[in-house]
């Protein structure tokens, strides 16, 4: 069983070789009882089908090491079909920066015969697999391969909870098994357990301690070894748990959001919810719209009513908004767009992730529509981005898209608690009477004008009407071709002045090298790891993750000026040219030859290896070797 | 994990950082406002229009009903008569076509302390903003919304309209038009829109008690205004008017507004058919709705500050 070790922390290397746990307990283990070995992380896959409530083993462990001030990091499918169906969950906790959901699971529990063949190639060689021997058949093949442990799971739950819980509870005895496993803080789980059911039917938070006692309690017979996590060298304070969806939602409304329109659709939809939810609290609401284009003009208007207000989508609903972006973008309104994005195009892959959706951010719609997009690379980045985009918004008075994905949507990461009472914020509209007002003032520095909300007086008798026909500094209509030619100047030039208050992306790794990889929003993780494995191997690799989108931050050309080879890695396709979305930008605005793509289509998030392997391909065929 | 960067400096709470403030009037202190000091642009619209009408009775209604400046908030979508906005001196947006109606949405929803009117035209209503115009009656939004019906698309010269009735000839129907044209009055009713009146821009003293009626109406309010494009369909609404050989009925006195099917029944007479309130009933507004959600929410978190109430939620995230 090759877990990483306490000695190599993830910050070290992960090499490919198989080592067995090195740091063994003090004792040696007696005989009979497993063998106890530290380590500093593991992956753990859970597979089985949606109803059998893996997600909520997976929550569970991802609060837990949220408690133990561990990172974690999971990752999630959601099965096309709405109810039953193949799902799986995946949790990487680590007592350091787990910054990807890792390539390879330590442990696998696999429910039944699909979960057992379809996943077991996602562990690795020597790994262990917990599988129910109610349901899997094991194969001969694999046994010789993986460590295999049978668990009579479903016989074992109904049993403890009697008949009529049927199997209900698997996950929980699951949960127990996995408790035992990992040496898991039994008092916090219990203490989650309770929380989670509480408020239901005290009998059902029974049945459940219930299932994970047995679980925790069951033999375990060929279990030969178990785990403890290192402490974690990392002592940061209070953490929360959530996942990418989350976080933006709150980000929001931390940053004073209190209104907002939508349609559903995966993954947009869970934000969509937790707003409709928790607005009100705030005295906010979120509004249902009939459809993505009723819901961005629902949002524009409240936006011109005021405030900063917010929708969103995924897929298809995004090329819906692209009219009514284009007025805010025209009319100069404030505006925060969400793009959860998924496969595309048309309803391609609901519940897999895509980074197909930088071109349509940028430039979607007709005419010369410069707005802002900005990209996430993490669950919490998510929450502060979130505060950015609204920030970015009023001051320049434009729409914001914020580009996340389905994979940073769903995954569960655990985060240093903000600062609430610092960072929230108060941006209710003031109508304040004014002596007079023109909307779109060409003398403002830098182009930057901002509205004055309806209810405001003003002073000289005349009112601006924001519009999307070309306009007056008023907002009146015109077809001077000298007025189109500097309102047209205007909306560019303020997103130049955005772009010199950008800072410089920090790179990753020295400054100077061979290689530097760069990524934007969920990748972030897996690029940073594969230059840790790569340095490790003797490679000069960096990496360079780009947030703001549009407008680009000023000064990458000196930074791409230090390396032989640029790679532009995104989940997208190499397009008829040979690069992705953000690498054909970059090399749009850099014109520099040495920039290269490396994509991929599967709807998956990107493995380690994979990044490597393909840089290292496309050198080899090209130019000279890593 | 991540490097947190905030580059953005918060701004201050206001909407209007580029201007200077002056000191507010008290309410007592201010006066209704002219016609004079409520039109802005001179309309673009040709000589004759039956829109120039529909302006005329805003701006009577503006200065009957004492309404001030920044309290009128005007949204329009693209078409002859959605140019509306430029030309009444008030906060007001001109928008995309046909979307007026969910824009408004988000002016109303956030801000009742405005008069929101919308107008646009009938392919603006009916035909793009068609299922717009459904949901804001189904969710009874809290508005003003007037349709200035000529049966025709204007703004780009002469095509069948969703109004228009077969038969008319259109540069898209060159032998006349084909489609079943769309009964504005059914359409409104089934929609579940809670105040539907029909009027003409022929009939100005009509209209201006259809436009206080529907002012009045707490909730989604629609009329249907006949008002003639004298450029592509001349004479469409003859037999509407009086003073062209054609009659202008008003809805009987007993006939009971609160009365779906007598309405819908109504509104299958032949044209000319009747003039005035359709139907009108009261049903919670969304604005209502979501603010009583929105107090039931905010009791439950009684005195708190916003910062307060996320990290109670934060708390639970732990
Ligand atoms: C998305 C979109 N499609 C088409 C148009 C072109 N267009 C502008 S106004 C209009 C129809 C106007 O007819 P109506 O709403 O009846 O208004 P009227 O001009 O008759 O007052 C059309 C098709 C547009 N502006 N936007
Ligand atoms: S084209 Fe018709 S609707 Fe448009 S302004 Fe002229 S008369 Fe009025
Ligand atoms: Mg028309």
């Amino acid at each position: 069983m090759r877990l990483r070790s306490a000695k190599t922390g993830w910050a070290n290397v992960r090499t490919t070789k198989v080592f067995m746990s090195e740091a063994t307990l003090s004792a040696p283990p007696t005989e009979g009882a497993p063998k106890v070995s530290k380590v500093s992380e593991a992956i753990i896959r859970i597979a089985g089908n949606s109803q059998d409530g893996i997600q909520a083993i997976g929550g569970f462990l991802a609060r837990l090491a949220g408690r133990s001030e561990q990172e974690v990091m999971t990752f999630m499918t959601i099965p096309s079909t709405i109810s039953g169906g193949p799902s799986i969950f995946q949790v990487r906790i680590g007592s350091g920066d787990v910054l990807s959901a890792g390539d390879e699971a330590d442990v696998l529990l696999a429910f039944y015969q699909h979960s057992y063949e379809g996943h077991l190639s996602s562990l690795k060689p020597g790994g262990i697999v917990l599988y129910d021997s109610d349901h899997v058949q094991p194969n001969p093949e694999f046994q010789k391969l993986y460590h295999h442990v049978a668990v009579p799971i479903t016989s074992r739950t109904v049993e403890a909870l009697g008949g009529t819980a049927k199997d209900k509870g698997k996950n929980v005895f699951s949960l127990g098994l996995i408790a035992k496993m990992f040496d898991l803080n039994v008092s916090k789980l219990e203490k989650l357990i309770m929380e989670r059911f509480a408020g239901k039917d005290e009998s059902i938070a029974k049945n459940a301690l219930m299932a994970f006692h047995t679980g925790y309690g069951s033999s375990v017979g060929n279990l030969i070894e178990t785990f403890q996590f290192v402490e974690s060298q990392k002592k940061s304070g209070q953490q929360v748990v959530m996942n990418g969806n989350e976080a933006l939602a709150y980000g929001l409304i931390a940053a004073g959001v209190r209104f907002g329109a939508g349609y559903p659709i995966t993954p947009w939809t869970d934000i969509m919810e937790l707003l409709r939810r928790e607005l009100p609290k705030y005295g906010g609401a979120f509004i249902q719209c009939e459809d993505e284009i009723a819901s961005i003009s629902m949002a524009i208007g409240a936006g011109y009513a005021g405030r900063v207000a917010v929708t969103g989508s995924s897929g298809p609903g995004i090329s819906l908004k692209t009219e009514a972006l284009g007025w805010a973008v025209m009319a100069e309104m404030p505006l925060i767009v969400v793009d959860v994005q998924r496969g595309g195009p048309s309803t391609g892959m609901p519940t897999n992730v895509e980074q197909s959706d930088l071109n349509i951010a940028c430039f979607g719609g007709h005419g010369d529509s410069p707005r802002v997009v900005i990209a996430p690379t993490n669950v919490e980045d998510c929450f502060y981005m979130a505060i950015e985009a609204v920030n970015i918004a009023r001051k320049y008075s434009v729409p914001v898209i914020i580009l996340t994905d389905q994979s940073i949507g769903s995954r569960i990461e655990a985060f240093e608690e903000p600062n609430l009472e610092k960072l929230c914020q108060d941006i209710s509209p003031d109508l304040t009477p004014v002596a007079d007002h023109k909307p779109y003032d060409l003398a403002a520095e830098n182009g930057v004008t901002r509205h004055v909300a309806p209810g405001t007086r003003i002073a000289s008798g005349k009112y601006p009407v924001v519009t999307g026909l070309e306009h007056d500094e008023l907002g009146h209509p015109t077809g001077s071709p000298k007025l189109h030619t500097q309102m047209v100047a205007k909306r560019r030039n303020k997103l130049k002045a955005l772009a010199s208050e950008i800072p410089t992306p920090k790179i990753y790794g020295p400054p100077e090298g061979n290689i530097l990889l760069v990524g934007w929003g969920s990748t972030e993780g897996p690029i940073r790891e594969a230059v840790d494995r790569a340095r490790a191997a003797g490679d000069s690799v960096s990496s360079l993750h780009i947030k703001h989108i549009f407008p680009l931050p000023n000064g990458l050309q000196n930074i791409f000026a230090g390396f032989n080879h640029v790679f532009v890695v995104e989940m997208n396709d190499e397009s008829l040219y040979g690069y992705g979305q953000l690498g054909a930008l970059l090399r749009a605005r850099y014109c520099d030859p040495k920039i290269k793509g490396v994509t991929k289509t599967d709807g998956l998030t990107f493995k380690v290896r994979e990044i490597l392997e393909h840089a290292k391909s496309s050198i080899a065929a090209g130019i000279r070797k890593l | 994990m991540s490097s947190v960067s905030l580059p953005f400096e918060i701004l201050p709470r206001t909407g209007n950082l580029n201007t200077t403030p002056v000191a507010p009037i008290a309410d007592a202190d201010r006066l209704g406002l002219t016609k004079k000091q409520v039109a802005a642009d001179h309309p673009t619209w040709c000589p004759g229009c039956g829109d120039f009408s529909v302006l005329a009775l805003y701006f009577k209604l503006i200065e009957k009903r004492k309404i001030w400046h920044e309290k009128i908030t005007t949204v329009a979508g693209i078409g002859c008569s959605s140019r509306f906005p430029y030309f009444v001196q008030a906060h007001g947006a001109h928008y995309i076509h046909g979307r007026a109606l969910p824009f408004a949405s988000g002016v109303s929803l956030t801000r009742p302390d405005l008069h929101v009117f919308t107008f646009g035209g009938d392919g603006d209503a009916f035909s793009i903003g068609g299922n717009h115009v459904n949901h804001t009656a189904r969710k009874n939004i809290k508005m003003t919304y007037v349709i200035m019906d000529n049966w025709v698309y204007g703004l780009t010269k002469k095509q069948t309209s969703p109004t228009s009735p077969i038969g008319f000839k259109s540069k898209t129907d060159l032998g006349g038009a084909l489609d079943q044209p769309i009964n504005p009055m059914k359409q409104l009713i089934s929609a579940g829109a809670t105040f539907v009146a029909r009027a003409s821009a022929a009939n100005i003293p009509h209209l201006l008690q259809m436009m206080e009626a529907a002012m009045d109406h707490d909730g989604f309010s629609v009329i249907e205004c006949l008002s003639e494009c004298v450029e592509f369909f001349d004479g469409a609404f003859d037999a509407a008017n009086p003073r062209k050989g054609g009659k202008f009925d008003l809805v009987p006195a007993e006939h009971d507004v609160t009365d779906e099917f007598a309405a819908y029944k109504m509104a299958a007479d032949p044209f000319p058919g009747k003039f005035g309130i359709f139907y009108k009933v009261n049903r919670p507004t969304k604005n209502k709705n979501e603010a009583d959600i929105t107090a039931k929410a905010m009791e439950k978190v009684q005195g708190k500050k916003p910062w307060e109430i996320l990290q109670a939620t934060f708390n639970r995230m732990k």
